[in-house]
């Protein structure tokens, strides 16, 4: 680790990446995530990598498709009407098994919506926004600190297991600034040389990437490949943070920049003399059921705060299973929920 | 027509960079003429083991299944897309697409015409057989006019379904081509021609010079409902009056000339 | 625990950015956690520019401020916009060169600062921003004048470096002008 230095959320991204061993990046202009694409402009060049500002949301997830089969470790940015034209692309990229790491600065929707911060598009992101049987590994940081290690981390992610990984951002994650310290960076050319990549048929038999097979029985082959590998992602990638559990009565669930939020709301509580406590999903696929899980047989309440109308809710509703009351609270449309009114949304529910 | 194929078989060997894996076009259809086209001059070349083959969404879905090269499939349209993806990423690949007039001149407009534009360092292998074949006969953005298909069962009309599209015309224009030609392949004679062109843009590639782009005026007996010699009278008669054969771009002939290749 | 929780608003133009970037710069030399976030909600609109910085002992929590404990207004529009969401026994900074009028509530400590004039008197008008944050810091403690300084070295480099020394000034001038309402 090096000296603490200042920095944006995006810059924080743009350089983990770099630091990543990340040498391609496509991007397109969209609100509020530019600042990273800017970034990538700048210090691709200076690092010898490749920079290309496509015509359209849709080229970009192609070009990731072309860089990623030839064994580039590849990332690009976008904001939330832009995720949504690339989804078939992604779709493609997880049947043909393909490694990159996708930026998502969520802002309000649907629609052209604002450019505020908003989480509306868990279930795009989280649950598959693409046609298809396929799951994403997907990181919700809440610092940026954090945002430096998932998007490090979500590059090994990618190449372990083949496949795509989305950081889940929003505006107010790639504007803020704060501390930062960031890791020595990996020199690219120590990046395991990937035996499944086209990079001319030399002394070897011909190889193909593909998400086709007319054939449905080979097809269903290939799709329990997935699954198969979707199992273990479950098994071994799940991450999140507990802040205050030890001794909760009421336990908050919330990710991403709205988990720091709900971190002052607690605080807010236990100075009233409620032992309130937060779950913070840092994965949200895998989420965390079984911790989750858990930790719900503790308390009555567990209660998610979430900048959407209750997408992830379903998660926890998953995870609690009726062993607690899963109250809801949110913001929509890019207003963010401040400290004060997440304690009221509790008290509020708590005398119910 | 058949007889033609046959006798162009028997006259060469299989080239390397074909696969021994049968063609399943249709009978008549010219899909197999250019595959072994390409494959020919990746063999002469000596490109084989540093080729990319992006195949396309359409009848030649499975080409990369028929070239003895590393290969993928693109999403409908976006064939060069990946194609920009490979080569920026290792320019030392020689990477090749092959696409359809649905895939690039309707879905896939914008890619083609944005890494055209660019001189992406690619070449394009394009068939325009003025229908979507794999999908059944449906329009395509350069049916003739007046031309009946699944989806203008009444010819199509410029006031209701608008004009063929001239993908060449439209290169013309853009700086970032090096090397862009229509051919046919529907007689022997056009054959080598053809071959002639789609090396060119290899070269366009190879010589660092841009963007190459070669457009094959192809049948399609089983959607135009012809046999394979009527439809290639029909491409004679119909589709090159209205794409007209020839040289768009040229910007390697010359430079083929200074450093002395042929 | 020590908790700076600080909103400052005015003007775009006006130099509130970069007064709330070199408070948490300072923390960040003095090893204090800080965030720093821009105006990024609704309020954008009509040319109005606030960051809220937060200083902490602990890690911070949220970014996000609802009641500030310190807010610095530079203009009319945001006194009344934040003078409600100050904590009782809060501070309150204030450009009087801007703000013709008094702040209406009593649980609070208000300084108020000639900012144009005083950064006028030294003959760069756009040091008023200096000014406030001399008297900022003064006032809350919330960072060393050292730490500004340095902050202030590292971002002044290049041809705004000629500016460093009359923006010392200002905040020194600042600084004063806080310790004698202060007494």
């Amino acid at each position: 680790m090096g000296e603490k230095v200042m920095v944006k959320g995006t810059e924080a991204i743009g350089e983990a990446a770099i630091r990543a061993g990340c040498r391609v990046y496509f991007g397109y202009p969209i609100t509020p995530q530019s600042e990273l694409t800017e970034y990538m402009s700048r210090r691709m060049e200076e690092v010898g990598g490749v920079f290309l500002q496509a015509e359209s949301e849709v080229a970009t997830v192609n070009m990731m498709y072309g860089a990623s089969s030839v064994g580039a470790r590849v990332m690009t940015s976008t904001s939330s009407p832009g995720f949504s034209l690339m989804q078939e692309g992604i779709s493609y990229m997880a049947n043909a098994q393909l490694p990159a790491v996708f930026v998502d600065v969520v802002r309000g929707g649907p629609g052209l919506g604002d450019i505020q911060p908003s989480q509306g598009d868990y279930f795009q992101i989280v649950k598959g926004g693409g046609h298809g049987d396929y799951r994403l590994p997907v990181y919700s940081p809440s610092s940026l600190q954090e945002a430096v290690e998932l998007t490090i981390h979500a590059f090994d992610v990618a190449d372990k297991y083949r496949t795509p990984v989305v950081i889940f951002a929003d505006g107010m994650m790639g504007q803020m600034m704060e501390p930062v310290e960031f890791p020595e960076p990996i020199d690219p050319g120590t990046i395991p040389e990937k035996d499944w990549a086209l990079t001319g048929a030399k002394g070897r038999e011909a190889r193909y990437v593909t998400s086709f097979d007319i054939d449905p029985y080979k097809l269903e082959k290939m799709n329990l490949e997935l699954q198969e590998k979707y199992k273990k992602i479950i098994e071994e990638e799940q991450k999140w943070e507990e802040f205050m559990t030890e001794d909760i009565e009421v336990l908050f669930v919330a990710h991403g920049t709205v988990g720091r939020i709900v971190k002052s709301a607690v605080k807010i509580a236990r100075e009233k003399g409620i032992k309130a406590g937060l779950f913070r999903p840092i994965s949200l696929f895998p989420f965390p059921y079984k911790r989750l899980s858990e930790l719900s047989e503790k308390v009555d309440v567990v209660m998610t705060v979430e900048m959407s109308s209750g997408q992830m809710l379903e998660d926890v509703k998953l995870a609690v299973l009726g062993k607690a009351r899963t109250p809801f609270y949110g913001r929509l449309a890019g207003v963010i929920p401040t400290p004060n009114e997440i304690f009221e949304a509790l008290m509020k529910e708590l005398r119910r | 027509m058949e007889k033609l194929q046959q006798d162009a078989i028997v006259l060469a060997k299989m080239p390397k960079s074909l696969n021994k894996k049968e063609f399943t076009y249709c009978p008549g259809c010219h899909h197999g003429i250019v595959h072994r086209l390409v494959a020919e001059l990746i063999d002469e070349f000596n490109l084989r083991e540093r080729t990319v083959l992006v195949a396309p969404v359409g009848c030649s879905v499975f080409a990369y299944e028929f070239f003895n090269v590393d290969g993928t499939v693109a999403a409908h349209g976006r064939a060069l897309a990946v194609a920009t993806g490979m080569k920026r990423a290792r320019p030392d690949l020689f990477i090749i697409t092959y696409q359809g007039d649905g895939d690039l001149a309707a879905i896939g407009t914008a890619e083609t015409i944005h890494a055209a534009n660019r001189g992406e360092r690619v070449t394009t292998v394009f068939i325009n057989n003025a229908v979507y074949g794999m999908t059944g006969g449906q329009m395509a953005p350069t049916t003739l006019l007046g031309m009946k298909t699944t989806t203008s069962p009444y010819g199509r009309r410029p006031e209701k379904e608008g004009y063929p599209i001239h993908i060449m015309e439209i290169m013309r224009e853009l700086p970032g081509v090096a090397y862009a030609e229509r051919v046919k392949v529907s007689k022997p004679q056009d054959v080598p021609k053809a071959k002639i062109a789609i090396k060119k843009a290899f070269y366009a590639q190879l010589l660092d010079l841009g963007f190459g782009i070669v457009e094959v005026l192809s049948t399609c007996p089983t959607n135009w409902g012809m046999d394979p010699v009527e439809a290639g009278k029909w491409l004679d008669e119909n589709m090159v009056k209205e794409f007209p054969l020839g040289v768009y771009v040229d910007k390697v002939t010359e430079v083929m000339k200074e450093k002395g290749v042929k | 625990m020590m908790e700076h929780r600080l909103i400052a608003a005015g003007f775009g133009g006006q130099g509130v950015m970069l007064f709330g970037q070199l408070v948490a710069s300072a923390g960040m030399i003095e090893n204090k956690n800080v965030t720093w976030l821009p105006s990024y909600g609704p309020e954008m609109r009509g040319g109005t520019a606030n960051c809220t910085v937060v200083v902490s002992d602990e890690p911070v929590a949220s970014p996000v401020v609802d009641t500030p404990s310190e807010i610095a207004i530079f203009n009319i529009p945001s006194l009344l916009k934040f003078e409600p969401t100050l904590e009782e026994g809060g501070v309150l900074v204030m450009n009087t060169s801007m703000i013709d009028r008094e702040p209406s509530r009593k649980d609070i400590t208000v300084i108020k600062v000639p900012a144009n004039e005083v950064a006028d008197e030294l003959g760069v008008l756009k040091a008023q921003n200096m000014v406030m944050l001399g008297a900022y810091i003064e006032t809350t403690k919330a960072v060393n004048v050292e730490s500004i300084l340095k902050a202030l070295e590292k971002k002044m480099t290049g041809k705004k470096a000629q500016f460093l020394d009359v923006n010392k000034r200002a905040i020194e001038k600042g600084m004063k002008i806080a310790r004698e309402q202060l007494k």
